[in-house]
């Protein structure tokens, strides 16, 4: 995963990705190393804790499992454009209500930050006390929900009799806007990582990789 | 050849009263017909009821023939419907459909809807936004756009279908005067470029006074009255029904008051 995202230039930014990855990673190998369940195999000692084989090989294969996960996540989220994901996928047959819930879902979240933004906004201009400690931001919550649910709700109306409006119910396929064809690496790529998949959940649940540690 | 209602009636779906009654009104292809009135006056339901949404789309009991170009509207689908009368509404944002990254998509997203071969959804998007001559706008961000030009793509995405009529619902009240100078340009353009029928609902009487020619006063969901945009605005009532004449009107008024005589051709 790590090498397609240095290939892939997306390198800066897994920054992110590894800034929250970082303590996660630290906290289940110091706990595995020091405090693994009915591990034998001293390695060496810190104050009161004993550090053994057992639990840093465990907190080895645990922690690359999270990065394993969270670095395909990353590239995912880093390499793929919402819009070209959709259209894809509509050519491959999803249908117009499921493509248009996944680019709309993805489309909402900065419309609806915005808006939450202009509404703490509107407070604060009334006076209302929406930064400092934590009581009260949670008391500048509430003002805050109320009138983004609502907004949001009365949008859903007009936007649905909108949609209706530009013909979104009419039968048959949309026209689709760009093709975004395989190259024949990216095919390979993509039958041959599948393939490997399958294989190494067959061996695995065969019992042929108990040699792994 | 018109959008026509006939004797419509219509009582929205969990209601005890209706809505419009008895409703007679008919725009021809190319004329621009204004309605104004109070308000929850029943314009935004002539409005649905003429664009087919109301019932189509929201359910409610409708009375009477609504048919565009001889066809009744009872018993269509919503987008074949659509696709004769393209319909506008108040909030600019809210009909845009937040599903694409740029303003030529979301142009493009109703020819999308109806199938059409490629080339002809490319042909259909390019024609909107340049009637709009808004094509300067294709590159952005649909949400990151000002009231005045959201409201345009919102127009240049009505005008892909290429309706033969439009229906506008307060189009410029959520506008700042920025706003609604964009918009109101850009509708005195879509009306000469498409040849559409137009039937506009606006509380800015100088807008209706510019674009249109005829004029219905609509109250308590039926139409009061009806006749040519000029006599129409000029009728003392308007102000008694919380519509303010157009600046015109008011000046004409003002000189009359002070026993000065008034020039037609001042307008």
């Amino acid at each position: 995963m790590i090498v397609i995202a240095v290939m892939a230039d997306l390198w800066r930014g897994f920054r992110p990705y590894f800034i929250v990855l970082t303590p996660l990673v630290l906290s289940i190998m110091l706990i595995n190393t020091f405090l693994y369940p009915g591990a034998q195999s001293a390695l060496f000692n810190v104050g009161p804790f004993t550090a053994t084989a057992e639990g840093l090989t465990a907190a080895a294969q645990a922690a690359l499992r999270v990065v394993a996960f969270a670095a395909s996540v990353g590239v995912f989220a880093l390499s793929t454009r919402t819009d070209e994901l959709v259209d894809d996928l509509e050519q491959r047959g999803l249908g117009r209500r499921a493509s248009f819930v996944i680019s709309a879902a993805i489309g909402t979240v900065p419309r609806m930050a915005e808006r939450a933004r202009e509404i703490v906004d509107a407070q604060r201009a009334r006076g209302m006390d929406t930064e400092g400690g934590l009581r009260g931001r949670l008391r500048g919550l509430l003002p805050l929900a109320g009138p983004l649910v609502l907004g949001a709700l009365t949008d859903v109306e007009q936007r649905t009799m909108a949609l209706e409006a530009r013909a979104f119910a009419a039968p048959g396929r949309r026209t689709v806007l760009r093709e975004h064809p395989d190259s024949a690496t990216q095919r390979a790529l993509r039958w041959g990582l599948s393939l490997l998949a399958v294989a190494l959940l067959v061996l695995a649940v065969g019992g042929w990789l108990a040699w792994l540690p | 050849m018109s959008l026509r209602l006939e004797g419509v009636g219509y009582r929205y779906a969990g209601s005890a009263t209706d809505a419009l009654i008895d409703v007679d009104l008919a725009i021809e292809p190319g004329e621009v017909v204004g309605v104004c009135g109070p308000n929850a006056g029943g314009k935004s339901t002539l409005c649905l009821v003429a664009g087919g949404l109301a019932p189509l789309t929201i359910g409610g009991q409708l009375r009477g023939r609504v048919s565009i170009d001889g066809s009744a509207t009872a018993g269509a689908k919503q987008y074949e419907v659509a696709q004769r009368v393209g319909i506008l509404f108040q909030e600019p944002q809210a009909q845009l459909s937040d599903s694409v990254p740029t303003v030529w998509e979301e142009v493009a997203f109703g020819p999308r809807n109806l199938s059409l071969p490629l080339d002809e959804v490319v042909a259909r998007t390019w024609g909107a936004l340049e009637a709009l001559d808004i094509a300067d706008l294709c590159e952005r961000d649909p949400g990151r756009l000002s009231g005045g030009q959201a409201q345009l793509v919102a127009l240049a995405s009505v005008l892909a279908l290429q309706p033969a009529y439009l229906v506008l619902d307060e189009p410029t009240s959520q506008l700042d005067p920025e706003g609604t100078r964009l918009v109101a340009e850009a509708l005195a353009r879509a009306a000469a470029v498409t040849g559409a029928g137009i039937l506009v609902v606006e509380h800015k009487t100088d807008l209706l006074a510019r674009l249109c020619a005829r004029l219905a006063i609509v109250e308590a969901g039926r139409i009061v009255k009806q006749g040519t945009a000029v006599t129409m605005l000029g009728l003392p009532e308007l102000d008694e029904l919380g519509v303010s004449p157009p600046e015109t009107v008011r000046l004409r008024r003002a000189v009359e008051a002070t026993g000065g005589h008034w020039d037609p051709s001042w307008t």
